[in-house]
């Protein structure tokens, strides 16, 4: 334990990998005590003093630390607050391999830290079809048209300025990418649920309910049953909203997330969200709404994001994200400290509507028990469960399986591939396995 | 007075409706016109420069044509650098021709997608409107700089993948007039299907797409003693858990559990913030090509300061290389010209690589 201690009386900032090598091999081995005897180690390597009282306690406690006994930062130091030194470790990352250009590419939200459904704003998964820009408000429009004059009386541009005017709502939803956890459609592909699932987050969004607009211009809704989003950006991302979702007061046009206006790379400063459906129709930097009497088979819903079935047809417009959950905590890639008592901890959502019960097991499926759900249970958004789990030291396959107030119970790998197959690449809901061995250490498997 | 009169018959239409709607119940809450201030009509020229979507009905195509001949000149010029000269590449994207064949282009469907043959799925195997190619080339194309190609040149460029997908001669020219044509001979024009309960709008019966939400998998909530035997499909292979960086770095140095120490591996790196100078470049197009570590299409930087190092003139060399484009220094793909950037700008970039991009 020396090492990490190696400058005696010094305030040291915590280790970025707490455990090294060897000791997580004490840990493989059995010598799960290391931790009690670390703390003992650093107060003997400490100034004299504390060497002496390191029998009566923790030093930590004994020695009251530097934070204690000084003069702390004053109000506004960082004006716009950052998390703290100690929280590097939790990014948005991308996986290699999985695009080639940045600008067409994926970074995924690190679900393994997170705490409860709100994804801070920063960790929010990024998707672009061609880059992102940080677009100037004041020089922002949004257009309302119809595909021919029949469909819409009057086509309108609104500013910033004037959509901010609106009635608004605010409501907590879940954006799913239809490719999340399309890597592992055929096998196991990567290690932790950051990459297995992270292409998911959850804000509060604000905004103008899209139909506030449409029938401020007038629209027929017996001719316009579709809808087009087109986005500012280079790709200029287009993709068919179905005037049903839209006529139920559900799809939005946002410009707020989680209290301040969106982040450039989630499509400041306007977006529309879509509710349970999968994340390329939130088209991000909206500047275009046209109502049309048919669907439009962009080349995100006739190229890429189709379903590849085993008999050779693609799904088209399949949109909405059926209910799905995953284990946050214990998840792939990570070591439990000890036996003992876990909260175990992760997240179900449903596009059909709100989760009605998760159920866990940690025998691979044989027995399952009903885990606690965090509410206010939201519609079309991320749940956070628990339960408690004694590890006994053994191994251990976990699993969560989400149920929503629909009555679908989410699949297994055996029973999604039986219908779709392996190459698929989108809409993988299947039941995420994590398996636990002796040693602490726990991994990506599938559980057919 | 001409705004006076156009407010006074705003207001004359939203009687109007108001009356309707009184007559009708499903529609009480409908307000047209109705928030004072705010949103004004847009002009015929203003929609006409944004509406530029082709529906698979062609509705929105606008008139033109243009040859395999003339599409094959601007592919090279616009397009081989990240597609391959006969859009086959798969350096950059996905390929976007290939697969196939003389009886897909009969039957509508690609029988390499059920046969399993198919190595991979390009464009062109997957595609069942060509209205979605020429939508996406005329907004999206090309990727550095898109929105830059002319009506003419989208036809002309759509001509030459289809003349690669052997679809049309040679001597082709593809137009509004003809484009339908095309659409019959389309080898996967058959090959989509909406029957499938994911569409979140009225189902087929309804006049709309699907089953109205039927899921298609089933599963039951067994509580106890579900199966006998629990069956591991798969397992994380140890290059995967070594390709995606340290895990250890990935997790907390504190709470329940630690992320395990994996080596280092390539990459996923954090999104990293950029310096001035790389903004520049990503802006300019250059970061869509070549990475500072890493080669993407072309070079990376660190290999081309490595090959010009210690030479005199090298800067203004390879300021004149990027202005001009070129082939053959670093393989076949050919860098596209960059008349576009500015001479300062194109200074700073080239003398940022040579100082290794940091």
């Amino acid at each position: 334990m020396s090492n990490m201690f190696k400058q005696p009386g010094r305030l040291q900032s915590a280790p970025e990998n707490f455990l090294s090598e060897a000791q997580v091999k004490a840990v493989a081995t059995g010598r799960r005590d290391f931790i009690r005897k670390s703390f003992l180690a650093a107060g003997a390597a400490l100034a004299a003093p504390m060497v002496a009282r390191a029998s009566e306690g923790d030093p930590n406690i004994l020695e009251n630390p530097p934070w204690t006994t000084s003069l702390g930062l004053p109000v506004a130091t960082n004006p716009y607050g950052v998390p703290s030194k100690y929280e590097s470790q939790l990014l948005r990352r991308e996986s290699p391999g999985l695009a080639r250009v940045g600008g067409a590419s994926v970074s995924f939200s690190p679900l393994q830290g997170l705490f409860g459904i709100i994804t801070p704003s920063g960790l929010h998964f990024e998707r672009h079809h061609q880059g992102w820009h940080d677009i100037d408000p004041s020089k922002h429009r949004l257009m309302v048209n119809g595909s021919d004059d029949s469909l819409l009386k009057k086509p309108k541009v609104y500013t910033l300025d004037e959509l901010m005017r609106l009635p608004s709502a605010s409501r907590i939803h879940f954006i799913e990418c239809g490719a999340n956890t399309g890597l592992e459609w055929g096998n196991v592909a990567v290690p932790t649920v950051q990459y297995t699932h992270g292409m998911l987050s959850c804000s509060e969004f604000t905004g103008v309910p899209l139909k506030v607009l449409l029938e401020d211009c007038g629209v027929d809704y017996k001719k316009a049953r579709y809808v087009l989003a087109e986005g500012a950006d280079g790709s200029s991302m287009t993709r068919t909203i179905p005037m049903e979702m839209v006529e139920s007061g559900e799809v939005m046009v946002a410009y707020g997330q989680n209290g301040e206006m969106l982040r450039p790379e989630n499509g400041y400063p306007l977006r529309l969200v879509v509710p349970g459906v999968q994340g390329v129709s939130w088209v991000k930097w909206l500047r275009r709404i046209e109502v049309g009497d048919k669907p439009y088979a962009t080349k995100d819903e006739a190229v890429h994001y189709i379903d590849l079935q085993p008999s050779g047809l693609h799904r088209q417009y399949s949109s909405v994200q059926e209910a799905k959950s995953v284990i946050t905590s214990p998840s792939g890639g990570q070591t439990l400290l000890d036996k003992g008592f876990y909260n175990v901890s992760g997240l179900a959502w449903s596009g059909r509507g709100r989760i009605k019960q998760v159920d866990v097991s940690f025998d691979g499926g044989i027995n399952w028990q009903t885990a606690r759900i965090e509410g206010p249970v939201q519609n079309k958004a991320l749940t956070r469960f628990n339960t408690n789990w004694v590890w006994d030291g053994k191994p251990a396959i976990l699993q969560s399986r989400a149920i929503d107030e629909t009555g679908y119970v989410q699949p297994s790998y055996g029973q999604l591939r039986a219908v779709r197959g392996t190459k698929s690449i989108y809409h993988n809901n299947a039941i995420q396995s994590w398996k636990v061995v002796e040693s602490g250490e726990v991994s990506n498997v599938q559980v057919l | 007075m001409s705004r006076f009169s156009s407010a006074s018959l705003g207001l004359c239409v939203t009687k109007t409706v108001l009356v309707f709607a009184l007559f009708s119940a499903s529609t009480a809450a409908f307000a047209f016109d109705n928030y004072k201030g705010v949103g004004r009509q847009a002009t015929p020229a203003e929609v006409k420069a944004w509406d530029i979507d082709v529906r698979p009905d062609f509705k929105g195509l606008p008139k033109g044509s243009g040859s395999v001949d003339k599409g094959l000149e601007l592919f090279e010029e616009k397009c081989a650098s990240c597609h391959g000269t006969f859009g086959e590449s798969n350096e950059v994207f996905t390929p976007l021709v290939g697969g196939t064949t003389k009886d897909d282009m009969k039957t509508g469907r690609v029988k390499g997608l059920s046969s399993g043959e198919l190595p991979q799925r390009t464009t062109f195997t997957k595609v069942a409107t060509i209205s979605t190619v020429f939508d996406y080339i005329q907004r999206a194309m090309p990727w550095t700089a898109p929105k830059s190609l002319k009506p003419d040149e989208v036809y002309a460029i759509l001509a030459y993948l289809l003349n690669l997908s052997e679809m049309v001669p040679a001597d082709f020219v593809l137009s509004d007039k003809n484009i339908a044509e095309v659409q019959n001979i389309l080898p996967n024009r058959n090959g989509m299907t909406t029957d499938h309960g994911m569409w979140t709008g009225a189902s087929a019966t309804k006049g709309g797409m699907g089953n109205g939400g039927k899921p298609d998998v089933k599963n039951v909530a067994c509580m106890k003693n579900c199966k006998t035997e629990v069956k591991i499909g798969s397992v994380l292979p140890d290059y995967a858990r070594d390709a995606h960086g340290n895990l250890a770095d990935q997790n907390r140095s504190f709470g329940p559990v630690r992320g395990q120490q994996t080596s280092a591996g390539a990459a996923a790196a954090p999104v990293a913030a950029v310096s001035g100078t790389m903004d520049l470049a990503t802006k300019s197009g250059c970061m869509a090509c070549h990475g500072v570590n890493n080669k993407i299409v072309g070079p990376g930087y660190n290999e081309v300061m490595t090959r010009y190092k210690g030479q005199p003139d090298a800067d203004t060399r390879l300021v004149a290389k990027v202005k001009s484009g070129g082939q053959g220094v670093w393989g076949a793909v050919p860098m596209p010209p960059n008349g576009h950037i500015k001479d300062e700008d194109l200074k700073t970039i080239v003398q940022w690589i040579l100082s290794g991009a940091k």
